[in-house]
């Protein structure tokens, strides 16, 4: 089981790195002009040995965030919890940037409890990340939510963990 | 043909070798459910139900006591004999032996006779008598072509329980449910399923590889109405069961979930967030297409289900902090009630054909078990002590059982029933993820 969690993980990371390399997630304008200079040059580090490309860790970071397409939430709350406020910030710019990006904000539940109040919770879930992601600058017209509720989970057990990786908003970039 | 599965443990299952893989695959095949009787319930009426004698040509066409003995232990009240432990093979009043079956511990008995009239014409006649005092209670004879005798059996055993325990048989009714099967490319395809009540000839009503949940009966059994996430976007649909034809009756912006119809079948409860994001009730009249709002709190306002007389409608509402129940009447500018004040977690009201009680969903220290709520008495009886994940609980249309969802140990959905007084329990087995099961009206004849 954990091992298999690992797996998928990995299968998981693999792919949104892959993502980010074929621009899935498009960069904003200014980031994707390269050889811009960026704010912080102390923070500016060398890749790809010589090649001349710069990135600045904060810019690393950022296009680590944008990497990032999931935001979980503690049971039946759909309060963003701190550690995601990040994540939706780096969204949230990208998308003010951004105009005609679109994104579809997933709503999903873990199984306890009914199904249609986790139809509600989910979309709960869901304009609260939407909420977030205006804050930072989104238009409304880029975001749409749908729930799923319980209906669509990424783990099946019935245990803490599972539960704990189903209650979740999904960014989907299209 | 249907099999009885019995079981010692609640969780255990016996069956064996051969027998069991045949089950399994032909269950698969159909994508039903059989009975599985969990011991632990109170003591059940044992009855005898004798194999029918057959007059006609060839071999008997059709198991009729098979079925009617099925029927009465899928109710959870009664435990037929085995055709091993039966004493004598009457198929006439006047051949019946009763102090042996008294001897067998039989309380009661069927017997009766299939008698092939012409090619496609039969009569079926039974008689059911009172054991302990060796007199008949009632006979009754039925007339059907061959593609009627399973219904023929069933409504055998709607006479046989309805003379037994006063109340109206439901077994020559249907069962909507939905499946969710696993395919090899990871991805799930979801079934709309609708059988007879025993389980039996299951037949997809609808299937797609995005999520289908909510199936709802109309009143007159013809329609039924759920919620589809077609091309990722979720609809409200009402489905014609004998043409298959399909209208979407909502598919606004946000939420469109829960529908339930009114006892008339004109309108549908349903829940919509639309462009605010919050889930309120609305009704929709299905012929004028006229939208009314009933609720406008900021929780959410969700699992409409109309009362009898089709002047209230309950829902689930988190207003307070968690899911409680709420009442509001179908008229304009109602205020909503709150009626639940004792749950932690109540959800999924659905209630009873003579509108006393509220089947939900209780949920308490990460237990999720069916209950009823007695409405006039303001009391909670919680129906599944030992239940873990349970949900969806739907009445059967005489109110005497409530069929549920559950969970078994390897992770799977498994429907189940228990009685509206919590005294008899029954799962129904079946191969594949199950859930969401609703019990669908009374039938006229056909």
């Amino acid at each position: 089981m954990k091992s298999a969690l690992l797996i998928l993980l990995a299968a998981v990371t693999l792919s949104l790195t892959a993502c980010n390399r074929g621009n899935t997630v498009p960069d904003d304008a200014s980031a994707s002009d390269a050889g811009v200079a960026t704010d912080d040059s102390a923070a500016t580090e060398r890749i790809g040995g010589g090649s001349g490309i710069t990135e600045s860790a904060v810019e690393a970071e950022r296009r680590r965030l944008l990497g990032e397409l999931v935001v979980y939430f503690d049971y039946d709350q759909a309060d963003i919890l701190p550690e995601f406020n990040a994540l939706l910030q780096a969204h949230g710019r990208n998308l003010a940037a951004n105009p005609n990006m679109q994104v579809r904000l997933e709503g999903h539940t873990d199984e306890r409890g009914s199904r249609e109040y986790n139809i509600g919770l989910g979309e709960r879930r869901a304009q609260a990340v939407r909420r977030v992601l205006t804050l930072q600058g989104a238009a409304a017209t880029q975001l749409t939510t749908v729930s799923y509720g319980e209906e669509r989970p990424t783990q099946t057990g019935s245990d803490e963990e599972s539960w704990r990786l189903n209650r979740r908003v999904e960014l989907v970039y299209r | 043909m249907f099999r009885m599965l019995r079981t010692r443990a609640p969780a255990r299952w016996i069956a064996s070798g051969a027998a069991l893989c045949a089950l399994l695959m032909s269950v698969a095949e159909a994508q039903g459910f059989n009975v599985v009787i969990r011991e632990g319930s109170e003591a059940r009426t044992p009855i005898a139900v004798v194999p029918f004698g057959w007059q006609g040509s060839g071999p008997p066409p059709f198991d009729i006591a098979g079925v009617v003995s099925n029927d009465l232990a899928m109710s959870g009240r009664f435990e037929p004999m085995t055709t091993a432990q039966m004493p004598q093979r009457p198929s006439q009043a006047a051949q019946v032996d009763f102090p042996q079956w008294l001897r067998a511990d039989a309380a009661y008995l069927v017997i009766g006779t299939l008698v092939e009239n012409s090619a496609d014409n039969f009569t079926a006649r039974f008689q059911l008598f009172d054991v302990v005092r060796a007199t008949p209670l009632t006979e009754f004879r039925y007339q059907a072509t061959r593609a009627e005798l399973r219904r023929t059996a069933h409504r055998l055993a709607d006479r046989v329980f309805e003379e037994l325990t006063g109340f109206r048989g439901v077994f020559d009714t249907q069962i909507a449910y939905v499946i969710e099967e696993p395919r090899a490319d990871g991805s799930k395809l979801f079934h709309l399923m609708v059988s007879d009540a025993d389980g039996e000839n299951a037949r997809s009503a609808h299937r797609s590889t995005q999520p289908v949940l909510s199936p709802t009966w109309s009143p007159d059994s013809r329609r039924i109405a759920y919620v589809w996430f077609e091309n990722g976007v979720s609809g409200v649909y009402v489905q014609t069961l004998r043409t298959g034809t399909r209208e979407r009756v909502s598919a606004r912006a946000g939420v469109n979930s829960a529908p339930t119809f009114s006892p008339d079948g004109r309108m549908l409860a349903l829940v919509l967030s639309r462009d605010t994001g919050n889930l309120d009730i609305h009704t929709l009249d299905l012929s004028t297409q006229v939208l009314r709002q009933l609720t406008t709190d900021a929780g959410i306002d969700t699992e409409p289900e109309w009362s009898p007389d089709g002047r209230t409608i309950y829902f689930n509402s988190d207003r307070s902090g968690g899911p409680q129940i709420y009442r509001v009447g179908t008229e304009a500018g109602q205020r909503a009630q709150r009626i639940t004040f004792d749950c932690v977690y109540c959800a999924r009201p659905r209630v009873s054909p003579d509108g006393k009680f509220i089947a939900l969903v209780n949920g308490e220290n990460n237990r999720y078990r069916i209950a009823a709520w007695d409405i006039e008495a303001e009391r909670l009886n919680l129906l599944t002590p030992d239940g873990r994940l349970d949900e969806s609980p739907s009445f059967a249309p005489n109110g005497a059982q409530i069929v549920y969802a559950s969970k078994a140990a390897n992770g799977r959905g498994v429907l189940a029933s228990v009685t509206t007084d919590g005294r008899f329990r029954t799962e129904l087995a079946s191969a594949g993820d199950v859930r969401e099961p609703v019990w669908g009206p009374f039938r006229s004849p056909e």
